[in-house]
């Protein structure tokens, strides 16, 4: 399996060299690029702790690094480190009284939920600055035929974005291999399936859940970050808000929450349903415009009700089963 | 400063206008979560596809805009029974966090065969009311009567809930899930009642709230989370604390909004709710 996964990798390294053109390219990097996030979000999800306010991180990271850059020449790179502290900040502020006044399952769903339209809200209001639901885009840095500058973090070229987010998608699979590892996921499912059995065995119920918490906000709003610097124009709706929320939680959903790469698989599957729709049906995909969308609805509904570990979580189950199946024959 | 305060007036009287709407938009969520203890969180899409009902039966069939509203919470009722036999019904074992998500899955369904059905672009009734003037005071005549339609609905679903004997059972459902069927009560069948309830309340909604408003197939995110909150806030399941809580919000929009941009408003009145639920999580008028 673990030679299998590292070909798969190799596989993946070496995607700018098989002549694909620019856009199944992109395709990729939206891939690994929305794969990280909702890595970033089930780090926390898949512990109880369903946030449908990610969207305000992604938010805070995109906004930061475009305003500052924009309106006071700073660089992204510290634009960055400002998205991220602002992020901390306001995942404290947030996580601190739910997680000491008990605040779970669907009133945690829904606080956070007020967290992001605040956020979105907020965008727009302060129009003047932000250009409000227009959207903005970062002052460029690659005039007079520079393709690349490291200062502004711009690239005209894909492959070095292509690189870029595949580093930081690997980083992610390592945080959340990290976190699985340790002793707070441990202590967090003991704290999911009884909060007041967890807190009676010594386990600092609050301390658990907000380290975690500040783990996924910070990797979410560095994807914010990666967001505005790759697409070069971010949008209060798709940066922020509930849209955005909702779509990570359920990209995670579909992917399966419980397997390292079952977020990834759920960013690729949504991306290619679209895609795959587009070649399978040809001209007429534009006289259904949003076929896909209705297509993943009703999979997801299928999917919690039959499958809630989702795509690869019940693949994983199936391989597993197999293998046990097949072991004493070995033996 | 006296013009100042005609104003300031009349953004109070219409918080309290769009405060009764707030208030049946929350009331059939409340409804259901009391009973059944499940959130659908694509309600405000089904109120959605009620104004899409009316705005087809009405503008491209030509019927009447009173019959076309009277089928068009017909059939949202009859979309939240069907929501509750498919989509609800098994799940209602499993955690609650997974109900929550699966009508999450019927939002996006639900917009995108919207979409599907009626395309992107903005569609209206092309009814076009008069505003009331008092003195120097406007107000929006569909407001007006959105809030009066609002208190009936409200004063109409208490009427049931206290006076009918399938009222009495949902009420008593929502006290004791676990000892009702013991009593000769059916909680499936009270459920689908309820889910259809909760369904023409949303019918009703969408049809006050499509006579002051365009259609898109995104319209339920712009209420959808207001809606939650509300409901929230007065106390999950709890229908009085929803009309006080949708009166608070209301003001908060509207005066706040009157002081600053609207969007400013919406940020208090959120801003407002993560406060309330840090102090008191159980909701304004919930018991712990």
């Amino acid at each position: 399996m673990k030679y299998f996964l590292l070909a798969l990798l190799a596989l993946l390294a070496g995607t700018p060299f098989y002549g694909l053109g620019n856009y199944p390219l992109h395709l990729v990097i939206m891939c690994l690029l929305w794969g990280y996030v909702y890595t970033s979000w089930s780090i926390m999800g898949r512990l109880g702790l369903v946030s449908f306010g990610h969207g305000a991180f992604l938010g805070i990271g995109a906004y930061s690094v475009v305003m500052l850059w924009n309106h006071f020449g700073v660089s992204p790179w510290i634009g960055a480190i400002a998205g991220v502290v602002v992020s901390v900040i306001v995942a404290v502020i947030i996580g601190l009284p739910c997680f000491r006044f008990k605040i779970v399952g669907h009133y945690f769903a829904l606080v956070t939920l007020a967290l992001s339209e605040v956020t979105r809200l907020i965008i727009v209001a302060l129009r003047d600055q932000t250009g409000g639901s227009l959207g903005a885009t970062p002052n460029t840095a690659l005039a007079q035929g520079n393709a690349w500058s490291l200062g502004a973090l711009q690239f005209s070229e894909k492959i070095v974005w292509f690189y870029a987010i595949l580093a930081v998608w690997l980083a992610g699979l390592w945080v959340w291999a990290k976190v699985d590892r340790g002793m707070t996921r441990l202590a967090l499912e003991a704290i999911s399936q009884e909060e007041e059995a967890a807190a009676s065995i010594g386990i600092n119920v609050t301390r658990s859940k907000l380290f975690v918490t500040l783990i996924s906000a910070v990797m979410t709003s560095i994807g914010g970050v990666l967001y505005a610097q790759y697409q070069l124009y971010i949008n209060p709706e798709t940066v922020s808000g509930i849209s955005i929320s909702l779509q990570m939680v359920f990209g995670v959903i579909a992917g399966g929450m419980y397997v390292m790469l079952g977020p990834t698989v759920g960013a690729v599957f949504t991306l290619l349903l679209a895609e795959g729709l587009r070649l399978a049906l040809g001209d007429s995909f534009k006289q259904f415009p949003a076929l896909d969308l209705a297509i993943y609805g009703l999979m997801l509904v299928l999917f919690i009700i039959h499958m809630p570990k989702g795509i690869l979580g019940t693949a994983a189950q199936i391989w597993q089963r197999r293998a046990a199946a097949k072991a004493p024959a070995r033996g | 400063m006296e013009i100042f305060d005609i104003f300031l007036l009349e953004a109070v009287l219409n918080g309290i206008l769009l405060g009764g709407l707030l208030a049946l938009l929350s009331l059939g969520l409340n409804l259901i979560f009391g009973v059944i203890d499940v959130v659908w969180i694509c309600y405000a899409e089904m109120i959605m596809i009620g104004m899409y009902a009316v705005y087809a039966l009405h503008v491209q069939q030509h019927w009447p805009l009173l019959a076309a509203m009277a089928a068009g919470i017909a059939i949202v009722a009859l979309l939240g029974a069907l929501m509750h036999q498919f989509v609800i019904r098994p799940v209602l074992s499993a955690e609650p966090i997974n109900q929550l998500l699966v009508t999450g899955g019927v939002l996006f369904f639900l917009q995108a065969a919207a979409t599907l059905a009626f395309g992107i672009e903005f569609k209206n009734l092309g009814v076009r009311l008069p505003p009331v003037v008092i003195g120097e005071m406007s107000f929006s005549f569909p407001r007006i009567i959105a809030f009066a339609m609002a208190l009936a609905g409200v004063a109409a679903t208490w009427l049931l809930l206290t006076r009918t004997y399938i009222g009495t059972a949902i009420r008593a459902i929502s006290q004791d899930r676990g000892i009702m069927p013991l009593m000769g009560v059916n909680p499936g069948r009270v459920f689908v009642v309820t889910s259809a309830l909760g369904g023409s309340l949303a019918g009703l909604s969408a049809c006050l709230l499509v006579l002051q408003y365009d259609i898109h197939p995104a319209i339920g995110l712009s209420f959808g989370p207001i809606t939650f909150l509300i409901c929230v806030l007065g106390g999950l399941g709890n229908m009085l604390g929803g009309l006080v809580a949708a009166f608070i919000f209301a003001q908060f929009i509207s005066v706040g909004g009157f002081f600053f941009a609207i969007e400013w408003g919406y940020v208090i009145a959120f801003v407002f709710f993560i406060a309330v639920m840090f102090w008191r999580p159980q909701g304004i008028l919930g018991g712990k």
